[in-house]
């Protein structure tokens, strides 16, 4: 630990040494001037604790780049709630006027930059195929509440809000914390910034993420001060290591269900044999069957990340991350390997709506109209729907969908959610914490649905799966209200993050009347329960433009799943996904 | 029961707030420019959509009145045979084939309007109820609007006026803000254009003026029809007359019904008909300004 903190502070030195050397050959004197203030900013932190506003920026980056130089740098590391963290330094430079608000927002500005210079390394193979992004997943947070439970937005937050809409970047990600508690005045500044159609920043609601780290052991001050990393994982910031450890393919499972264990894509066995889906006489049966398959799948999961898990704490400890989070030192224990205060193992669970669907399908047409035998609709998914396109638009057109506040499709997303919570949550990891659920994709769901055969709500093999916790692309057909309630029959509280697209044209939101419906539209969410909603504001037209000619578009940034990205970067499969994410109008 | 040809969830132009907006079927008025031609009929009524249509001829094999007919592989549906049971419709996968009025009990209205409640309350939206005329069907619209006083539902009633006197009385008891269009006051004109007289309409107007009711003027506003500075001048002192109505809504002509008008197989008389221009509107606006003084365009 002494020798990394050193390192760190070496290279603050040098910093120093190098801003030093530079005013020594500057001429023109305010520049001079500056990289004397950076030498003398870089002598004081991190080796102590900042006195300015300033300091307490430069402490954070040295700190930050400290983590993510021995982490290899995808990290998601963020500098937690930057609004309230910064405030004080805020009022007493406005105080003793050596700030004042032009100076404070230029400073965060360059902040912003160092993050946008700071990409996460490339990816290779499957890591590559399942999020292909450069994004480091730092997510700057700011409103929710204070420790004391108090409305947390103060000053300093409007102006990050405005920094993030000036600046314009991909990176760093941003995000509002909303509780009940924080005025309107805050969610509308930031719908005003999410209207630009940059996908930032993202709402979380506060209430819930104290409710969902509260039942998960934390203290009431750690849950308040926590919030969301990453895409939209909760944690209690400078307390908890919370690692995601890999993605879950949910309608895979009952693919290799209904084929009794065998993965169709390869011919190999790699499930239990779960019973012949010929012989289930109820739909109940084909419900345990899933559940046994999935339980069989899981359990591979874990055995697995132990293996993992156990490499990462002996042989790949972090020094310098453990001085950071609290109780590292006290247990005397690396991060890795049980040190922080707490720790919690997540798994994703990927393609809730294509799942539930997929169930609706079977349990209405096969089991409940009988409008399809099973062996028959099995012949027709292997044959990916191939000369059978009425059966196909049977199950697009007229079959229960999740994400339509209808009780039967929506019924069924409990219950998978119900089985997936079951048999993840509450199971040990080996340091000394436990498994939780979450609900996100990154961009999984595009690998995962090219690994996933035709399945029964009529998606063709190899298309995207339904992406974090929003309905299938295109199947939501009751507009917004329906979808918020339908996604708000998930016990959020239960996770540790579940993501909701939403997607809005440009025109929706023109007026002052579009960005209250917004607000409206948040706010009641949040009533329900939801964890966290974002908006794509964009119109198809105009990303079907893009995919046409990338020249003329290369700034066109949008909300892929957890995080904004350039539409143009983008594979085209995944871009076809975002343009077939049902637009909805009427503000 | 009653005749419904949508339901509309997150409507936010029929009323303030986020509201559902209930379409009742039928309407005595044969607006010319009417965006809504499924609206018009009191009956249910094939919409065709054949663009989603993958030939499979299950309509063809299904037909007992032989209403559909085969052609070069493809069917065509004989409008003058049909008589839009909309049997075809149930075993259409492709939803080329619709059936716009469907029959809906007011419970099920009712729990379909009480599913975005905790989005009215927070917005200060409601129920709206639309048509065609929604008075049409007045009592099935009596027993939606007592069922959303019961529950506290805000209520808006969109109506074209033309009732009777006794049949708007009884119904406006349980009304919050009536949206009431107002086409023109030249009755030539009114009848020429939407086939009725704007006598009763303009007198029901006056009356719910005069009960005080919460009312928003709704005023088309089409070209060649309403659009001289003399309707619109004839239309403001009217309404500035009334005594208690401060708001107008301007609803400038949009063409976005036409395609509905070929689902239906009815002919559209306004082809061609160019929108207002966005200086004329606002020129629109300033004259209204001068006699009432809530004027915006759009609901």
């Amino acid at each position: 630990m002494s020798v990394a903190i050193d390192g760190v502070l070496t290279l603050a030195q040098r910093y120093a040494d190098k801003a030093q050397a530079l005013a020594g050959m500057e001429r023109e004197p305010d520049r001079k001037a500056e990289l004397e203030s950076i030498a003398l900013v870089c002598r004081h932190v991190p080796a102590h604790a900042p006195a300015t506003f300033w300091e307490a920026l430069q402490y954070y980056w040295f700190v930050h780049l400290g983590v993510v130089t021995e982490l290899n740098p995808w990290d998601a590391f963020n500098p937690g709630r930057l609004d309230q963290h910064l405030y004080p330094f805020y009022q007493s430079g406005l105080a003793d006027r050596s700030l004042d608000e032009e100076k404070a927002r230029e400073l965060l500005e360059c902040f912003w930059v160092k993050f946008s210079n700071q990409p996460a390394p490339p990816k290779v193979g499957v890591t590559a195929a399942e999020s292909s992004t450069y994004t480091d997943f730092a997510n700057i947070n700011t409103g929710g509440l204070k420790p004391d439970g108090s409305d947390g937005v103060n000053p300093l937050t409007h102006i990050i809000l405005d920094v993030i809409d000036e600046m314009k970047l991909v990176q760093p990600s941003s995000n509002i914390q909303l509780s009940r508690k924080n005025p309107d005045e805050f969610l509308k500044h930031a719908c005003r910034v999410i209207r630009k159609g940059r996908g930032q920043p993202s709402v979380f609601n506060a209430d819930t993420i104290v409710e969902e780290l509260l039942r998960q052991g934390k203290s009431v001050e750690d849950a308040r001060s926590g919030g969301t990393s990453g895409c939209v994982e909760t944690g209690a910031f400078g307390k908890e290591s919370y690692i995601l450890t890999g993605y879950f393919n949910l309608p895979k499972v009952l693919e290799i269900t209904l084929a009794n264990g065998i993965d169709p894509r390869t011919g190999k066995k790699i499930g239990i044999e779960s019973g012949d889906p010929a012989l289930f006489k109820s739909f109940d049966d084909l419900l345990n069957a899933y559940r046994r398959q999935l339980k069989h799948f899981i359990e591979i999961k874990l055995k697995g990340n132990n293996v993992i898990e156990r490499l990462y704490a002996e042989h790949m400890p972090v020094p310098f991350l453990s001085v950071l989070i609290d109780d590292c030192i006290e247990k005397g224990k690396d991060y890795n390997n049980g040190g922080a205060r707490y720790n919690t193992n997540y798994i994703q669970g990927v393609g809730i709506g294509t799942i539930s669907d997929s169930l609706a399908a079977l349990k209405y047409h096969v089991f409940e109209h009988k409008s399809l035998a099973l062996p028959e609709f099995l012949r027709i998914l292997s044959r990916d729907f191939e000369g059978d396109e009425k059966t196909r638009l049977l199950l697009v057109n007229k079959s229960p969908k999740y994400g339509n506040d209808d009780e039967y499709a929506d019924g069924l997303m409990q219950w998978v959610f119900e089985a997936f919570y079951d048999l993840v949550n509450g199971r040990k990891n080996t340091k000394g914490g436990v498994y939780r659920i979450n609900l996100l994709p990154t961009t999984c769901h595009v690998y995962f649905g090219s690994m996933t055969g035709a399945t029964p709500d009529g998606r063709k093999g190899g298309t995207p799966l339904s992406e974090g916790i929003s309905p299938v692309q295109g199947a939501d057909r009751k507009g917004p209200t329906a979808v918020l309630k339908s996604a708000g029959k998930m016990d959020h509280v239960r996770t540790g993050g579940t993501l909701l697209n939403q997607k809005f044209t440009p025109q929706l939101l023109e007026s002052e009347k579009g960005i209250e419906n917004l607000m409206h539209l948040v706010r009641s969410y949040f009533t329900l329960g939801g964890h966290h909603v974002q908006f794509n504001v964009i119109n198809a037209r105009t990303l079907r433009e893009a995919q046409a000619h990338p020249d003329q578009h290369r700034d066109l940034i949008v909300r892929v799943a957890g995080y904004s990205d350039y539409f143009c970067d983008l594979g085209k499969s995944l871009q076809d996904e975002i343009i077939a994410r049902t637009e909805h109008q009427g503000f | 029961m009653g005749l419904v040809f949508n339901i509309q969830r997150f409507s936010v132009h029929d009323g303030p707030g986020i509201r559902t907006t209930v379409f009742l079927k039928g309407c005595p008025l044969r607006c010319k420019w009417c965006h809504n031609p499924e609206s018009i009929s009191p009956d249910p009524e094939l919409v065709l959509r054949t663009d989603r249509c993958i030939r499979c001829g299950d309509c063809y094999a299904l037909c007992k009145n032989h209403a559909v007919k085969g052609v070069d592989g493809a069917f065509e549906t004989l409008r003058e045979v049909c008589i839009d049971c909309g049997e075809c419709v149930e075993i259409c996968n492709a939803e080329a084939r619709g059936l716009a009025g469907k029959e809906m009990t007011t419970e099920e209205v009712l729990a379909e309007i009480e599913k975005d409640v905790v989005f009215y309350d927070r917005s200060g939206g409601g129920a709206s109820f639309s048509g065609g005329e929604p008075l049409l069907q007045h009592e099935f619209l009596l027993s939606l609007l007592k069922g959303c006083r019961r529950r506290n539902i805000h209520t808006v009633v969109d109506t074209s006026g033309l009732t009777t006197t006794a049949i708007l009385e009884e119904v406006s008891a349980y009304v919050d803000l009536f949206l009431f269009d107002l086409k023109t006051l030249d009755d030539t004109k009114h009848r020429e254009f939407t086939g009725v007289s704007n006598v009763q309409i303009l007198s029901n107007l006056r009356r719910l003026s005069d009960s005080k009711k919460q009312v928003i003027v709704r005023l088309p506003l089409i070209p060649g029809v309403n659009d001289t500075f003399e309707d619109i001048k004839r239309t403001g002192e009217f309404v500035a007359e009334l005594g208690n109505i401060r708001e107008i809504h301007l609803l400038p002509y949009h063409p976005t019904g036409t395609e509905k008008y070929v689902r239906l197989g009815k002919e559209y008389e306004m082809e061609g008909t160019i929108p207002p221009s966005a200086d004329d509107l606002s020129l629109y606006v300033k004259e209204l300004r001068q006699y009432v003084a809530g004027v915006s365009i759009g609901g």
